[in-house]
């Protein structure tokens, strides 16, 4: 006797086919876990060589307790920070009868235009007192809370507002809609964007050193310079990947097997914003005081710089190739990344299931890694395996896809989490072939998605720098490395003008995300 | 067109067995409705059919050609088999006109005039072609569906619960314009649906799905008149059941001796068993000595018609349709006759059928 099921084949269980039908989307999935994975296991293989006693010696040391302890709180403490403000800040946008509530958008998703380390350059140029817990869960945090926004905010144009409408119907207030029927489905958004935040600061290493506070990246790094390649960097990257690895299975608890795909009719229609009345300049007064510290401090310390530093010589034949550079190895990196993003991000919806959760898992795993670590695992492997590789841009460009790949994905998956797989179905029935599909139905359908990946990895490709130190070709500067050299000295008149080439490179990227997400708003 | 074949189709997800040992035969050209509740398998057969699935075991052919059992089946494209999913699932990123010309060779998908014919073809306008899906009515997205379906002119054309998400006015609408457009093109159609008055009124045929089992296949009259099994009576249709003794080629029952039409070729043998009447068989009048009486526990009037609760002698509750403005009120005691015959069926505990249970629960 059959358990009775739901007679809609778009309704969840059904999407989750088996991994058989998609054989070659798998191969290329494992291809590119493979790749992520490469660094780690490095490491690993490292540790093993170094051995239990080896490892023992250079882990269990009070130094490395102060480095977790460093780590962990700043990654609680931010985290939550930048999901109360995405959230918050997404909702006011999408769903609230905020004014200007598409200025308020792009002004939103603008802070990923300043790099974490020009931003905390920015600051503690201005505030040398910055250099404390405080100092850097503020300027991290205004960094990274558009890694919350953005999915967030995409996330609640996806909703059904037929759903929000029968809660109200329900005799929902809007608090008890927002809390009960909002927040569940933006969980893989929220959770997703918290992910990013907690793996990023993991992985950050300039703004941290900028700030003058240790963590395991820049300890990593003084002893990569004080010992080239030395275990103890290896293995203090090896905890650091451990803390990667709790945070993923903490995740992967979190988000639970079910899937979000709107069951409804064909389209959503628009959404009618929830009044503000007496809340309107309140909310008005925290969008602003949040914008002004991630956006206007920093352009106007940058301002400042390229005032007072004016007499520093400006070599604008220099400005002009790093830039080209940049350029180039953003867009090169950003067309691999998504093209490596979209097997994995596809099977993670469309063949839920153990395989295709550890596939993507992988890439997250090993992005995880930081960049200085990924840049010295690919140095010590082309120099092994492919020495005709060594110091050429293959091999900086597959660093970068290493490092962005999470974030392309993440996008990619939740643009196929919108789009069932019931169009699939129906184009195969019209006689339309696997390529013809992809080009025809699936690209067009996540086009959104693979856009706004595409801009995230060029955003964090232009402003990429530590795997770029040790990895770029010698001769090869980009803005992220001049700008360092220079503020490194302490000559920050002389790093300003990269920092603002930075963000007029980003800014496009930005505002293309941001215009992107702003289709389908209301009014 | 072409006919279709189902033989011994079995398919499970997981341990879960869906369907066990389909088989369907629908003739080329007709138009055949797979009816069944919620949860009979019907989707996954119609998945099955259309090649979205693989089957576990059994074949499904379409015409000659089998394209689904015999090693590696036939891919759903290449299958030539048109698919209207239920709420229509017309893609969100072209106009409709991008998606009736969808599944045409790619010169002819500039064609206006194809586009024209097709939305002529599923009765609507032809200045819809450069709407987009949203701008649509749930109705006009079902008809964009299937005339994006039609385009490369299938041999079969599936239909999943296509009108379950229409309003009933537009049902109606929809559900002609749909027959109106499938007979023109000339495909065999399979419709799946729950709905007994959409099986009834649309197809040539209806098989019956139940627990992943096809257990009737048949023309629409002869299902309601003749259902196999006491479960598909009230499946597709209001049922009076009631407890009778069968004796001297009559069924006793609280209704009196009523003649009797078998179901099955042996004849019936004395002894207890359970007759099926339809509501519009029972008639009611004043009270007579020579009919039983039946107190009026309520009355649902439809206006063209109307639905009387009875009260019978025994204390159960049936139906009676009745027709006409002169209808009796609550409390009211009257006699009932039945005319034509009552169809016999085994005792409680006896046959395939289950305990069909107190009769009106069904009904409610």
């Amino acid at each position: 006797m059959p358990v009775a099921r739901g007679s809609r084949p778009s309704a969840g269980a059904r999407d989750g086919a088996p991994l058989r039908r998609f054989p070659v989307t798998l191969l290329l999935a494992c291809a590119v876990a493979a790749l992520a994975l490469l660094p780690l296991g490095y490491i690993v293989g490292y540790t093993i060589d170094v051995g239990w006693s080896g490892v023992r010696e250079l882990v269990f040391r009070p130094r490395v307790a102060e480095l977790l302890w460093n780590t962990a709180r700043l990654v609680l403490g931010t985290v939550l920070l930048c999901g109360i403000l995405g959230v918050g800040s997404a909702w006011l946008v999408e769903r609230s009868s905020v004014p200007l509530r598409r200025l308020w958008h792009v002004l939103l998703v603008a802070p990923l235009a300043v790099p974490a380390f020009v931003n905390s350059y920015a600051w503690i140029s201005l505030l040398p007192g910055l250099d404390t817990y405080r100092g850097a869960l503020l300027v991290v945090t205004l960094s990274y809370f558009p890694f919350v926004y953005l999915p967030v905010a995409a996330a609640f144009r996806g909703l059904d507002p037929a759903l929000e409408e029968t809660a109200h119907g329900l005799g929902l207030s809007s608090w008890a809609v927002f809390w009960r029927v909002q927040l569940p489905q933006l969980r893989v958004a929220l959770l997703g964007g918290s992910l990013l935040v907690a793996l990023h600061l993991l992985a950050e290493f300039g703004a941290l050193r900028m700030l003058r506070y240790p963590t395991f990246t820049t300890a990593i790094y003084d002893q990569y310079r004080a010992t080239f390649n030395g275990p103890g960097a290896t293995m203090l990257a090896g905890v650091l990947v451990l803390l990667c690895l709790l945070l993923l299975l903490a995740e992967l608890r979190l988000r639970g097997r079910r899937g979000y795909a709107r069951t409804g009719r064909g389209a959503a229609r628009p959404v009618r914003p929830v009044p503000l009345r007496g809340l309107t300049v309140p909310s008005l007064a925290g969008l602003a005081g949040l914008v002004g510290l991630a956006l206007v401090v920093p352009l106007a310390s940058l301002a400042y710089w390229m005032i007072t530093g004016s007499s520093t010589t400006l070599s604008l034949p220099a400005l002009a190739t790093t830039t080209g550079t940049t350029l180039a190895l953003g867009a090169g990196a950003a067309v691999l990344t998504v093209a490596l993003a979209v097997p994995t991000g596809w099977l993670a919806v469309r063949a839920r299931g153990r395989v295709s959760t550890l596939l993507e898992r992988s890439t997250y795993l090993g992005s995880a890694v930081p960049g200085i670590v990924v840049a010295l695992a690919l140095v010590t492997i082309s120099i092994r395996a492919t020495p005709w590789l060594y110091q050429t841009v293959p091999v900086l460009l597959a660093a970068y896809a290493i490092l962005f790949l999470p974030r392309a994905i993440v996008t990619v998956r939740s643009a196929v989490e919108q789009s069932p797989r019931l169009y699939d179905d129906v184009a195969a029935s019209l006689g339309s072939s696997a390529v013809d599909r992809l080009r025809r139905v699936t690209l067009p359908l996540l086009a959104p998605g693979i856009g706004a990946g595409a801009a995230l990895v060029f955003l964090a490709v232009v402003t990429e720098l530590t795997a770029t130190l040790l990895l770029a070709p010698t001769g090869t500067i980009t803005l992220a490395t001049a700008f360092w050299s220079a503020s490194s000295g302490l000559e920050y008149g002389a790093a300003a003008p990269y920092a603002v080439i930075m963000v007029l490179l980003s800014a496009p990227a930005t505002v293309l995300l941001s215009r992107d997400a702003r289709r389908g708003m209301t009014t | 067109m072409s006919s279709l074949t189902v033989k011994d189709l079995t398919k499970a997800f997981g341990t879960t067995p869906v369907l066990t040992g389909v088989d369907l035969h629908v003739p080329s050209g007709s138009f055949t409705a797979l009816l069944g509740p919620s949860g009979c398998g019907k989707t996954t057969l119609l998945r099955l059919i259309a090649g979205f699935e693989d089957p576990d075991t059994g074949t499904v052919a379409v015409g000659d050609r089998v394209v689904a059992g015999t090693g590696r089946g036939v891919a759903a494209r290449r299958r030539g088999i048109g698919f209207v999913p239920q709420e229509g699932g017309l893609f969100p990123h072209l106009t409709v006109a991008g998606n009736i010309s969808f599944g045409l060779p790619r010169r002819q998908r500039r064609d206006g005039g194809r586009v024209r014919d097709l939305l002529q073809l599923v009765g609507l306008d032809a200045d819809l072609a450069d709407r987009s899906p949203h701008q649509l009515s749930g109705g006009q997205q079902q008809r964009v569906a299937l005339a994006r379906a039609l385009a490369p002119k299938p041999s079969l054309v599936l239909l999943d619960e296509p009108f379950s998400s229409l309003d009933a006015a537009l049902r109606e609408e929809t559900r002609l314009a749909v027959s109106a457009a499938l007979t023109a093109s000339g495909a065999t159609a399979v419709l799946v649906t729950h709905d007994q008055a959409e099986a009834l009124s649309m197809a040539d045929q209806v098989a019956v799905l139940r627990d992943g089992r096809l257990v009737q296949r048949t023309d629409p009259r002869t299902l309601y008149r003749r259902p196999g099994d006491l479960d598909v009576a009230l499946f597709v249709g209001e049922a009076v059941v009631l407890d009778a003794e069968v004796r001297n080629g009559r069924a006793h029952c609280v209704l009196g001796a009523l003649a009797y039409e078998q179901t099955s070729a042996d004849p019936v043998p004395d002894g207890a068993a359970r007759v099926l009447l339809r509501p519009e068989q029972l008639r009611l009048s004043a009270p007579v000595a020579t009919a039983p009486i039946a107190k009026v526990h309520s009355i649902d009037f439809y206006g063209h018609d109307s639905r009387a609760w009875l009260d019978l002698p025994g204390g159960m509750r049936v139906s009676a349709r009745l027709e006409g403005v002169e209808v009796p009120s609550a409390g009211d005691d009257v006699s009932v006759t039945v005319r034509g015959t009552a169809l016999v069926f085994p005792p409680v505990g006896m046959g395939l059928a289950g305990d069909p249970g107190p009769v009106p629960a069904h009904l409610g």
